[in-house]
């Protein structure tokens, strides 16, 4: 298939685009041993390939997020892509100069093979029969889609959260198809803290009666336990000084509490509307697959220590961490640079102080675009030094 | 201090002290020129160590590796002997233990350059004795009010501090205004001093 040409370097109107591999004895070999196959991955791109497929750039979305990172997907969506502010001509991942592609991830419910799909060999969803999937299984599944592309090597990847340990992935087990990492609010394992919450959400789930072992998907799905799992989300996405900025203790349609139990609390009812748009998107399934398979990434048991886990990496590294983030807190970032500094490599490190907690790195675009498109015109003159197809 | 009044002399004297293809870490590395120069001049590989948002993003800029770090909180993020120099220029004079940040530096790097302004120039001295006021001038700008220099010191307070902290100096170089100043004239003389400095066991 010949690559998206065709397309204008503004985003503009986009429409995803799927791939399919895994039909013919060329099944996903996952961590835990199955074979998962066949797999669909839906992915968006933006800007043009060059002629040596040496412009290419992997975003990788977070927990939530799917493959439409930039761009409308009609002339009268209000809603553009998750991270339309860094992408586009003139933007830092500017589609004047790069190829950037985002992809759903495996596991996800956005138009990637997951637990919503139809198992073949049964004719049914899977639900929970989905096998367990880890976050390098997401990144071997990105893997397939570049042989697709044809791109040999990337000249970056970028991401945040659970897109931020993706990158660490494809920078640890795969530099030789990957120049340059971008790893925001990330982190190497994620925290007990962090653990706790996730397990709230999915206990929020599971306990709704609706969920049914995850065999929902012929009936009503399980929407409160789903949005009670987002609204915990959303509170451990902001922080104290967020939450006081953005709401206070305002009350919502009212100007006086009255003594009664419904919602009155602008805070309360912010965090109702978050938790019921996202049960019309997001599936409990997925939540609690892609819940796990963050739980689950700990490159330091993976790999012995963080040292090993970056031991062969020729990849440099840009990891940014931001000061009110405490559900990837930058002590968590920073042992990762610590890693890469004593295996003597190239990373730069700046903690960005923010109020806006976790959710900064999709927030904070002025202070982190200048320092992602400098490390990209580095990497762009490396590759062109270099030679390197 | 802004950089354009920095005397890029310094870094002359700095680059001399480096053996080419080193280590190289520079602490306080503002918009990473030194590194820069030491990679072209020198081939070092290098990582610098600053505070301020705008610097690192023109040292990322310049292909420079660089991790944001407050130096009063030490070199923890740093291994012993990870690096042939650690470098520290024109910033000892702000931080609030220089005693301790010697002290790390020696235990991150096998050798050490600190280069700082000379407090104990003759015009600083007159200064003071003339008009009985804090000295302002080119090399020291500031009121003593709204000055970053916390620890200001005379060459011979820091061949002082040395000895105090088992630090051996191996070479000395003292300027003013970018010329050589003879080391016996050096405390009155010198507006910039620059000193190579081993660990006095790591030396024997």
């Amino acid at each position: 298939m010949s690559v998206e040409a065709e397309r204008k370097s503004e985003p503009g109107v986009v429409a995803p685009r799927y791939f399919e591999f895994g039909s013919q004895n060329d099944g996903l070999t996952l961590d835990s041993g199955q074979v998962l196959g066949p797999v669909r991955i839906c992915y968006e791109s933006y800007g043009t390939l060059n002629a040596d497929a040496s412009n290419a750039i992997l975003l990788l979305h977070a927990f939530s997020g799917d493959a439409h990172a930039a761009g409308y997907h009609s002339s009268d969506d209000r809603h553009p892509g998750w991270w339309h502010s860094m992408v586009g001509p003139g933007r830092p991942f500017d589609t004047d100069l790069y190829f950037v592609i985002c992809s759903n991830v495996l596991g996800g419910c956005q138009g990637s093979t997951g637990p919503g799909s139809v198992n073949p060999e049964t004719g049914d969803r899977y639900g929970l029969e989905f096998p367990v999937i880890t976050i390098h299984d997401m990144v071997k599944a990105q893997i397939r889609l570049m042989d697709h592309l044809g791109i040999q090597k990337l000249l970056a990847v970028a991401g945040g959260s659970m897109g931020g340990m993706q990158a660490l992935e494809w920078a640890s087990r795969y530099s030789s198809r990957v120049q340059g990492a971008i790893i925001l609010a990330s982190t190497s394992r994620l925290s007990a803290q962090g653990i706790a919450f996730n397990a709230v959400g999915r206990n929020a789930i599971m306990s709704d009666p609706r969920f049914r072992d995850g065999c929902y998907y012929d009936g009503e799905p399980p929407t409160r336990g789903l949005s009670i799992a987002r609204m915990v989300g959303h509170i451990t996405y902001l922080s104290d000084e967020s939450m006081r900025m953005k709401f206070g203790r305002r009350l919502q349609d009212r100007d006086s509490m009255d003594f009664s139990f419904a919602d009155q609390f602008e805070v309360e009812s912010y965090l109702e509307y978050k938790g019921g748009t996202f049960v019309d998107r997001f599936d409990a399934n997925s939540y609690i697959f892609l819940s796990k398979a963050i739980d689950y990434f700990d490159m330091e048991t993976t790999h012995g220590s963080l040292e090993n886990a970056f031991a062969t990496t020729s990849s440099k590294f840009l990891i940014l961490s931001f000061s009110s983030d405490w559900l990837y807190p930058p002590y968590q970032s920073r042992e990762i640079v610590r890693a890469l500094m004593r295996k003597q490599k190239d990373v730069s490190y700046c903690e960005i102080s923010s109020p806006y907690g976790h959710d900064s790195f999709l927030l904070e675009t002025e202070r982190q675009a200048p320092m992602i498109r400098a490390f990209l015109s580095t990497l762009s003159q490396d590759r062109t030094m270099d030679g390197v197809p | 201090m802004n950089p354009g009044n920095r005397p890029h002399v310094a870094y002359d004297e700095i680059i001399k002290l480096v053996e080419p293809r080193s280590t190289v870490l520079d602490l306080g590395c503002g918009d990473g020129e030194l590194l820069q120069r030491l990679r072209q001049e020198r081939s070092c590989r290098g990582r610098g160590v600053e505070i301020d948002e705008g610097h690192i993003r023109t040292c990322i800029g310049k292909g420079i590796s660089v991790f944001q770090g407050n130096l009063d909180q030490g070199l923890a993020d740093h291994e012993s002997n990870a690096y042939d120099y650690v470098i520290l220029n024109q910033t000892l004079q702000m931080v609030h233990r220089p005693d301790r940040l010697l002290r790390e530096m020696i235990r991150v790097g096998r050798n050490v350059i600190v280069g700082f302004p000379n407090f104990g120039y003759y015009l600083n001295r007159l200064q003071l004795l003339f008009r009985g006021r804090m000295p302002v001038t080119g090399t020291l700008p500031y009121e003593w009010y709204e000055t970053p220099n916390i620890h200001l010191c005379t060459l011979r307070d820091f061949r002082n501090l040395c000895a105090t902290v088992n630090i051996h100096v191996k070479t000395e170089a003292a300027s003013h205004k970018g010329r050589p100043v003879s080391p016996i004239a050096a405390n009155l003389f010198a507006t910039e001093v620059c000193f190579l400095l081993v660990d006095s066991l790591k030396s024997i």
